[in-house]
């Protein structure tokens, strides 16, 4: 107790690390240079801060390092296959779906929960899916639409 | 940033109450940790020591018997917005969970986490007091069941006792005529008011009376007094009315960011109405 080795598979690769029972997911995974994970409202409601935990959507603010143990985790780094982006990506860029960016690693992150688990969302699932994600720049309209654009593109490209 | 804590990953319930016998007040017993994290990070509380049920495979089921279906502690809103039996046999309660606060809440937070923490801008309670639901707790004289309505005593207060943990929430299993509804309004995290309607209707009347619970306005979840529409036609506007207006005078709204209190209580019989309305046409 007090301090543990842990071993969690992040964005596919198997990582040994040593974290503090009490320390933060989004603290174990900046401090591992995955800064794109970002911190915002600190407190579960913005959705900035969303990894993947075994394919589920969590707030890496309010969860506990640990909790990775044994576990994949997937940052907005794991989403891209090397140089190619990942369908989403590519529909938020050619959508506008962001202006300043600060919440689109949460916001595709989470999308990417959501078409793995429902591949052809309606409008409205896809809104109450991600209106735990707060975007304070664009409006949520693009967002829909890119999410929905990119569900079309993984079923067009299996 | 956390302050120092240790975590205490138990694989029994026995070894969860002896750790909350031993570390008393600087323990806290943790499964999605929603609730506390946030409790702690905002410097509201502060425990020495997380006692994590999670990994008490005990507690990670869900079951039906003859006459109750059985939650276990560390089940998630994730996992019962999803659940093929609830769905069937409760509908409204997989409605209520799969628009529990966001996505990322709902796939760490327990269902029993809620109702120990006692927040009192919560969805599940006002449901599960009006359907008669009680709590399983274990402690070191043994294990009692309670109901949701005593279980939680006032704002972040509940009854559960310094050695027990929950086990898990039991809901009675609604006979074949039985109707529920939740409805709510919301426009932050939380719910402003939420508003739980059970009845049995049989041709076209209440068997009994409708049981009515207002949650999220006052401290604790309010039944509403519904004695005198025994067997009242559900479909009646007038049924909905008298409903609205006990609701109304049944609450003691607490004024925040969601609302003044007259604010809040017109609310409670705008969505008193509409929790009947929803049961009427479940009816026919």
């Amino acid at each position: 107790m007090g301090a543990r080795e842990i071993v969690l598979r992040l964005n596919g690769v198997e990582r040994p690390v040593q974290v503090e029972d009490q320390a933060l997911l989004i603290e174990l995974v900046r401090g591992l240079g995955l800064v794109g994970t970002k911190q915002s409202c600190d407190a579960q409601v913005c959705g900035t801060c969303t990894v993947l935990l075994d394919g589920r959507p969590v707030s890496s603010c309010t969860t506990l390092a640990i909790e990775a143990d044994g576990r994949r985790v997937e940052t907005i780094e794991g989403v891209a296959d090397g140089p190619a982006l990942h369908p989403l990506q590519e529909a938020f860029i050619e959508r506008f779906a962001f202006q300043c960016g600060y919440c689109t690693p949460g916001m595709i992150v989470s999308a990417k929960a959501l078409l793995e688990e429902r591949p052809e969302p309606d409008r409205d699932e896809v809104r109450r899916w991600m209106d735990g994600n707060i975007c304070r720049c664009t409006g949520y309209e693009t967002i829909v639409e890119a999410v929905l654009d990119a569900a079309e593109r993984m079923r067009s490209t299996p | 940033m956390l302050r120092r804590f240790d975590v205490h990953r138990v694989t029994s319930v026995a070894e969860a109450v002896a750790l909350r016998r031993r570390y008393g007040e600087d323990a806290a017993v943790y499964a999605g940790g929603t609730e506390i994290l946030l409790a702690m990070k905002l410097g509201l509380a502060r425990w020495g020591h997380l006692i994590d049920v999670k990994t008490i495979l005990s507690l990670g089921e869900v079951s039906v018997n003859t006459d109750t279906l059985r939650i276990g502690a560390t089940i998630t809103h994730w996992t019962l917005e999803r659940h093929p039996v609830v769905a069937r046999i409760l509908p409204a309660l997989a409605r209520l969970e799969a628009n529990v606060a966001n996505v990322r809440v709902r796939a760490a937070g327990t269902l029993a986490g809620n109702l120990a923490f006692a927040e009192p801008h919560a969805d599940p309670p006002a449901l599960l007091v009006a359907l008669g639901a009680r709590v399983l707790l274990q402690g070191s004289a043994g294990s009692r069941s309670l109901p949701v309505a005593e279980l939680i005593t006032g704002m972040y207060q509940t009854a559960i006792g310094p050695d027990e943990v929950i086990v898990a929430v039991d809901v009675p299993l609604p006979s074949a005529d039985t109707r529920a509804a939740y409805v709510k309004f919301q426009i932050l995290e939380r719910p402003s008011v939420g508003v739980a309607a059970v009845a049995s209707v049989r041709e076209g009347r209440f068997v009994g009376a409708p049981a009515v619970v207002v949650g999220a306005v006052d401290e604790v979840a309010r039944r509403v007094p519904t004695e005198a529409l025994a067997g009242a036609d559900p479909a009646d506007p007038r049924t909905h009315e008298a409903v609205a207006e006990a609701a109304r005078a049944a609450v003691d709204p607490v004024a925040d960011l969601a609302g003044s209190a007259d604010y809040k209580r017109h609310l409670v019989g705008v969505f008193a109405r509409r929790a009947l309305s929803s049961l009427a046409a479940q009816a026919f």
